[in-house]
């Protein structure tokens, strides 16, 4: 087989080659210089550092919480888009731009917001309290932070996808007896689950770094709402940028993997499912 | 043939109105306590004081510097990765080619890149103690802790948003169209202005306007290669944490809340570009009426 | 292409429009809580410098995290003047790229430390849990706000001043230390990753009974919070805060900038310098001055790193770098 399939298409080399030249300049060159500073450490410091108690605890913080909340923007994100692209309601327009207010706000500032909202004698936190649930400084302060910052990501993937979706083929689906549950199993979420696990990777990847917004409502309490990101920022506080560069290349690694995975199963999805190809 | 609004679907392929009101209603409460509250919360704070104190805050020179760096690094930024992107998408979702996942992977890569190590990285390359540091110090060159580094900086963190947006829509969509304006003969540069770009006009706002939004809300990357110096390197977001860190809530919070009212903005030109193609699509209709 | 290229040369000048500062311009480079302090001492420094001389100066700030500034200047961001809040942050511009003599500290007066603070205990009015001194931290149901030892210099003070502390205590030794530390650890709910953040956490969010801060922050509080929310309590021992300066030697003689640097740094000693540091609630060393404002600070026993851990290379290393006394007390093992 063939580094690429044959098309009648022009433009691939050109569109590649820039692709790849761009890549390499702004992301590769410059990540490389973190796995290169990180080789400066012997083996065994490396593995010491990176394995140490309180990074495990925080690795599984913060890809665990990252997690969670890539799953509820997959459906909450699903759910907007659809309202958003399908039906009509009052104040719609306004509500279709606040989505993007996660990424206009600083994180800082949408740290700050959050924790006064959610702080136990905040707006949403002071409901809470009675019920025994406090949200800010615990981890679950954490999993609310990087909902906020990851929502715009499905509902902006899914959209467009659901706006071109030709309306003929959810009618021929009615046509032949399909009901609107089945039509949409079979027909419309096929078409938008590429775009929906694409908006989810996002989301994923983006809370796996985040630290801006994390980092006023966490709590920073070690091997309890430690994230990752704090622990590089305490390496590079003792001038320790070999340590800093070894943990942010372990997650790097670990991203990297994740993410790859879940581009593979897209593709194969995408296969098996002959998107129109 | 794109349906864009729901007044244009049959009763066959609509919900029943219970069902419409419920999602509505569920999606809405969603977003009140994820986005409504918190730019409440910001719009509280900034007002606390007063409108006098809300402009007063906006006026200082050391904010209008800020909100002109920002502008300033959006520009540059942005388009650098619009041209990126809609290549990208191109090379990968109208072509197949082997190592395609890898590649996809590597271009979502900087999102997982934690802000603080996205700034690093550039400090390893360009400063002082990093591999071109020497040199550019010999000839003078400044990168970090000026304007090209914090350009670099939004560069990585806003890289894959277009390319991403880009992708599944074009997947999507396929290669039929392309194909057949090229056995029409048109040329490779025709088919894309005139049959793909109107194709993916909205992914590609909908990127652009998700790059724009994180580019000036982006704080932790642009720290690092900043340098802080007031009124001259400090950009919107940094500028409102040095504000809150001198316990000036109202000021920081109304610098904060000028980066939300760019949310609106952007409303404003998605709604224009679609008054546009809806007035567009009505005259050709016009015209196939004609004939 | 063309846009590609017009977008090249704006990134180009921008690099070289970067890089063009006049002889007459200062850039300091500080910490986050100085703005209040320079923001009184500039103006007075330029007025006196240009009675003098007759050169007008300007004078850029630059605040942020201690750690994180020394390593922005480390890292090539031009400061004629670096101000932190303690020695640790100046001694790296000598260890990590020579930026400065090893000396630093020896060219100006006091250990180039032109006023000090010490760590307080900010309690709630009419202080209800009855917080008088560090021993009153260890209790059970005592909550304690600070900033995280590990990436400030804030929450590194107050550490070590309860560590002291317990050392001095009658019986004590560094195993007893280590206990009071961490029960005082156990009874912090939030570790907030700066000063002023605990700061908020504090007074906005209403948690814990306890503030742990620097004497001077106890005042922008105040100011800002108002001054009947709180009382500060000082502990029957305190370490003292070091707040250190210097010239940064390779730049100044690169720009060409060092006698305007030096005498900026001199007018802190000034007596005019001396009284706005006073004003600013930041300990003078001038006598007289300190006498002149003795009502706001009052007398309390201090001890310095240098006397209890052996100095801040020591003290840093032993409980604050990996595998100090700070993650072995947060360690399961």
């Amino acid at each position: 087989m063939r580094f690429r399939q044959a098309s009648v298409l022009p433009g691939f080399g050109l569109a590649f080659g820039y692709t790849v030249f761009y890549l390499g300049l702004v992301v590769l060159l410059p990540l490389s210089a973190l796995i290169i500073k990180t080789s400066s450490l012997t083996f065994d410091r490396f593995w010491e550092v990176v394995t140490a108690e309180r990074v495990m605890a925080a690795y599984q913080l913060t890809f665990g919480a990252s997690f969670v909340a890539a799953l509820i923007n997959l459906f909450a994100g699903l759910l907007v888009a659809w309202v958003l692209t399908r039906y009509r309601f009052p104040g719609k327009r306004l509500v279709d731009a606040l989505v993007d207010l996660p990424f206009a706000l600083p994180t800082a500032v949408a740290g700050i917001a959050l924790t006064t909202l959610y702080a136990p004698n905040g707006l949403i936190g002071e409901w809470l309290a009675p019920l025994g649930v406090q949200v800010a400084f615990k981890p679950l302060g954490v999993v609310v932070a990087l909902t906020f910052i990851g929502l715009p990501f499905v509902v902006r993937t899914v959209q467009p996808v659901l706006q071109e979706l030709e309306a003929e083929l959810e009618e021929a689906a009615a046509c032949l007896g399909a009901s609107r549950w089945q039509t949409f199993g079979k027909v419309i979420l096929p078409t938008v689950l590429p775009a929906l696990m694409t908006g989810f990777t996002l989301a994923f990847a983006r809370a796996i770094g985040e630290y801006g917004s994390v980092i006023f409502i966490a709590g920073n309490i070690p091997l309890e709402s430690e994230i990752v990101p704090l622990l590089i920022i305490g390496k590079l506080e003792q001038y320790d940028y070999a340590g800093a560069t070894a943990i942010a290349s372990v997650m790097l690694l670990i991203s990297f993997g994740l993410i790859f995975v879940i581009n593979l199963i897209q593709w194969w999805h995408g296969r098996r499912h002959g998107m129109r190809k | 043939m794109h349906s864009l609004h729901s007044s244009k679907r049959s009763g066959a392929t609509d919900e029943p109105a219970w069902v419409r009101w419920l999602l509505t209603v569920a999606a809405l409460v969603f977003l009140a306590f994820f986005l409504l509250l918190p730019l409440a919360a910001v719009f509280t704070e900034a007002l606390r004081k007063g409108w006098d104190l809300y402009w007063e805050a906006l006026k200082e020179p050391e904010a209008l510097s800020a909100i002109k760096l920002t502008l300033i690094i959006t520009a540059i930024a942005v388009p650098l990765n619009l041209v990126f992107g809609v290549a990208a998408s191109w090379a990968i979702a109208k072509f197949d080619f082997k190592g395609k996942s890898l590649l996809i992977t590597l271009i979502d890569l900087p999102f997982s890149v934690s802000p603080v190590v996205a700034g690093l990285i550039y400090v390893l390359v360009f400063g002082a103690q990093g591999w071109l540091g020497p040199w550019l110090a010999e000839h003078d060159i400044k990168i970090i802790f000026a304007v090209p580094g914090m350009v670099l900086a939004t560069v990585f963190v806003t890289f894959p948003f277009v390319a991403r947006e880009l992708i599944p829509l074009m997947e999507a969509q396929g290669t039929d169209e392309e194909q057949a304006a090229l056995v029409l003969g048109a040329s490779g540069w025709q088919t894309f202005w005139k049959v793909t770009l109107p194709n993916i006009k909205w992914g590609l706002l909908y990127g652009v306007i998700l790059s724009n939004a994180r580019a000036m809300g982006e704080f932790g990357a642009v720290s690092v290669v900043s340098g802080h110096i007031r009124g001259l390197t400090n950009t919107v977001p940094l500028h409102v944490e040095i504000l809150y860190n001198e316990y000036n809530f109202v000021a920081a919070f109304a610098c904060a809340s000028i980066l939300a009212l760019l949310a609106l903005v952007t409303l404003a030109v998605k709604t224009w570009v679609e008054w546009r193609s809806e007035r567009q699509m009505a005259a050709e209709q016009a015209v196939v009426h004609d004939h | 292409m063309k846009t590609r290229f017009s977008v090249l040369t704006a990134l180009l000048l921008a690099a070289v429009s970067g890089s063009a500062l006049a002889g007459n311009e200062l850039l300091n480079v500080s910490y986050d809580v100085m703005r209040d302090f320079y923001k009184d001492l500039n103006p007075a420094f330029i007025k006196d410098y240009k009675a003098r001389t007759g050169q007008e100066l300007t004078i850029q700030q630059s605040h942020g995290g201690s750690g994180k500034q020394a390593r922005a200047v480390i890292d090539g961001l031009e400061a004629d003047v670096i101000t932190m809040n303690m020695p640790p942050d100046i001694d790296a511009l000598y260890d990590k790229a020579k930026l400065i003599p090893e000396n630093w500290a020896s060219r100006l007066p006091n250990n180039s430390l032109p006023f000090t603070s010490l760590q307080v205990l900010i309690v709630r009015k009419g202080n209800p849990k009855q917080i008088k001194d560090w021993s009153d931290l260890v209790k059970p149901g005592i909550q304690v706000v600070m900033p995280n030892p590990k990436v400030t210099g804030n929450g590194r003070y107050s550490y070590l001043a309860a560590w002291g502390y317990a050392l001095k205590q009658p019986g004590g030794n560094e195993q007893k230390a280590r206990e009071f530390v961490g029960a005082m650890l156990k009874n912090v709910p939030v570790l907030d990753s700066g000063g002023r953040a605990a700061t908020t956490t504090f007074m906005q969010r209403n948690i814990g009974d306890v503030l742990l801060t620097f004497e001077n922050e106890a005042e922008m509080i105040a100011r800002e919070f108002g001054r009947g929310q709180f009382e500060v309590v000082y502990p029957s021992l305190s370490v003292r805060a070091e707040p250190p300066v210097a010239v940064v030697d390779k730049v100044v003689d690169k720009k060409g900038t060092r006698k305007q640097a030096e005498e900026y740094l001199k007018f802190l000693w000034s007596p005019a310098g001396q009284e706005i540091a006073a004003q600013n609630y930041l300990r003078p060393q001038d006598p007289a001055v300190l006498k002149k404002y003795a009502s706001q600070f009052p007398a309390v026993k201090l001890f310095t790193v240098d006397e209890v851990f052996g100095g801040w290379r020591k003290a840093q290393k032993t409980h604050f770098d990996d595998g100090g006394s700070f993650d072995q007390i947060y360690s399961k093992k």
